[in-house]
C-alpha cells in the first residue's frame, strides 16, 4: 500500500463515476456518478494525508468537509427531483429540453 | 497482511462501483454503491484515519438507504425485473472515463509526490478533535451552517407549495399509451373540469 497506489485506486472510481454522470438517462443514477467521483476524492484526499501530510489535522478536517458537500449534494439534487417530477412527470433528462417552466 | 487487506478492499471497492452502472435494479445499484463507500472507508482505516473511515462508513449507509427509497418511491424498474440500460451518448461516456482515468493515472506516475507518513503512534483522533473544536471552528461551523441552508433549501424546493405558487401547477401525468388518456393523479382544478365538459358535448 503506497500513495501512488491508493492515487491509482481513486483515478479508477473517479473514471467509473464520470462515466455514471455523463451516460445515465435517470437523474437519480446520474447522482450516484457523482457520489462515486467524490468516493474517489475523498480516498485520495486520504492518500494524501496518510503518506504526505504526516498526520497533518487539517487533512481530515477536509475530508469531513467534502463529506458535508455529498450530503448538500445528495439533498438538494433529490429535491431538484421531486421538483422537476412534480411539475413536469419527468425523471429523465431526455424529458428536460428547456428551463422554463 | 495491510497490502492485501488493501488490494482486497481496492478491488471491491472498484468492483461494486463498476456494477452500480451494471445492474438491472435502482435499489441493487444504490445497495452496489454502499459497499463501494464502505470499501472506500476501510481502507481509510487501513491509513491511519479510523475516525474518516468509519464515519464515511456510517454516513453512507444511511445515505445509500435514504437513496435506495428514493429509487423504489421514483424511478421506473426498481425491482430489476426487466433488463435496464438507460444511457445516452455511450461511447463518449466510456471514453471520457477512460480518459479522466489514464490522464490522473498519468498524473500520479509522473508527479514527484511528497513522501512524509503518519508517525507511527501518532493520536490522530484526539488532533482531529482539538482541531475541530480549536483552530478550524470556524470552518466546522461553516459547514454546519451550509447544512442547515440545504435543509431549508430542500424544502423550498420540495414542497408542493412551491416558491412560486404550486409547485404542480399546470402538470399533467404522461398518458399509458401515447397521446391517450392522462394517467394517475389526474389535474385538479380547471383542467379536469375542462376535459369534462367537452365529454359532455
Amino acid at each position: 500500500m503506497t500513495l501512488v497506489s491508493v492515487l491509482i485506486v481513486a483515478a479508477a472510481l473517479i473514471g467509473i463515476g464520470l462515466y455514471g454522470a455523463l451516460s445515465q438517462q435517470s437523474f437519480v443514477m446520474l447522482m450516484m456518478g457523482l457520489e462515486l467521483m467524490l468516493n474517489g476524492a475523498i480516498l485520495a484526499l486520504m492518500g494524501f494525508w496518510s503518506f504526505s501530510l504526516g498526520g497533518m489535522p487539517k487533512g481530515q478536517l477536509l475530508a469531513i468537509i467534502v463529506m458535508a458537500v455529498m450530503a448538500v449534494e445528495m439533498a438538494v439534487g433529490f429535491a431538484l427531483v421531486v421538483a422537476v417530477y412534480r411539475k413536469r412527470q419527468a425523471d429523465t433528462t431526455e424529458s428536460l429540453a428547456t428551463m422554463k417552466h | 497482511m495491510t497490502n492485501v487487506l488493501f488490494l482486497a478492499f481496492s478491488a471491491l471497492a472498484i468492483w461494486s462501483g463498476w456494477r452500480v452502472f451494471r445492474v438491472d435494479s435502482m435499489v441493487r445499484a444504490s445497495f452496489q454503491l454502499m459497499v463501494s463507500f464502505i470499501a472506500v472507508g476501510l481502507i481509510a482505516v487501513l491509513l491511519a484515519a479510523p475516525y474518516i473511515g468509519i464515519a464515511t462508513i456510517f454516513m453512507m449507509a444511511v445515505e445509500m438507504m435514504v437513496m435506495a427509497l428514493f429509487m423504489v418511491m421514483f424511478m421506473m424498474n426498481p425491482a430489476g425485473l426487466n433488463p435496464m440500460m438507460m444511457v445516452h451518448q455511450h461511447r463518449f461516456s466510456i471514453a471520457a472515463g477512460i480518459v479522466a482515468f489514464g490522464g490522473l493515472v498519468l498524473a500520479v506516475l509522473l508527479s514527484d509526490l511528497p513522501s512524509q507518513p503518519v508517525p507511527e503512534g501518532a493520536d490522530v483522533v484526539r488532533a482531529l478533535g482539538h482541531e475541530l473544536l480549536g483552530p478550524s471552528m470556524l470552518i466546522f461551523e461553516t459547514a454546519g451552517v451550509t447544512l442547515l441552508a440545504t435543509m431549508i433549501g430542500a424544502v423550498v424546493l420540495s414542497a408542493r407549495s412551491g416558491r412560486y405558487g404550486d409547485s404542480d401547477a399546470g402538470s399533467v401525468p404522461p398518458g399509458l399509451t401515447p397521446g391517450g388518456e392522462p394517467a394517475g393523479r389526474k389535474p385538479e382544478n380547471g383542467g379536469g373540469h375542462h376535459h369534462h365538459h367537452h365529454g359532455g358535448h
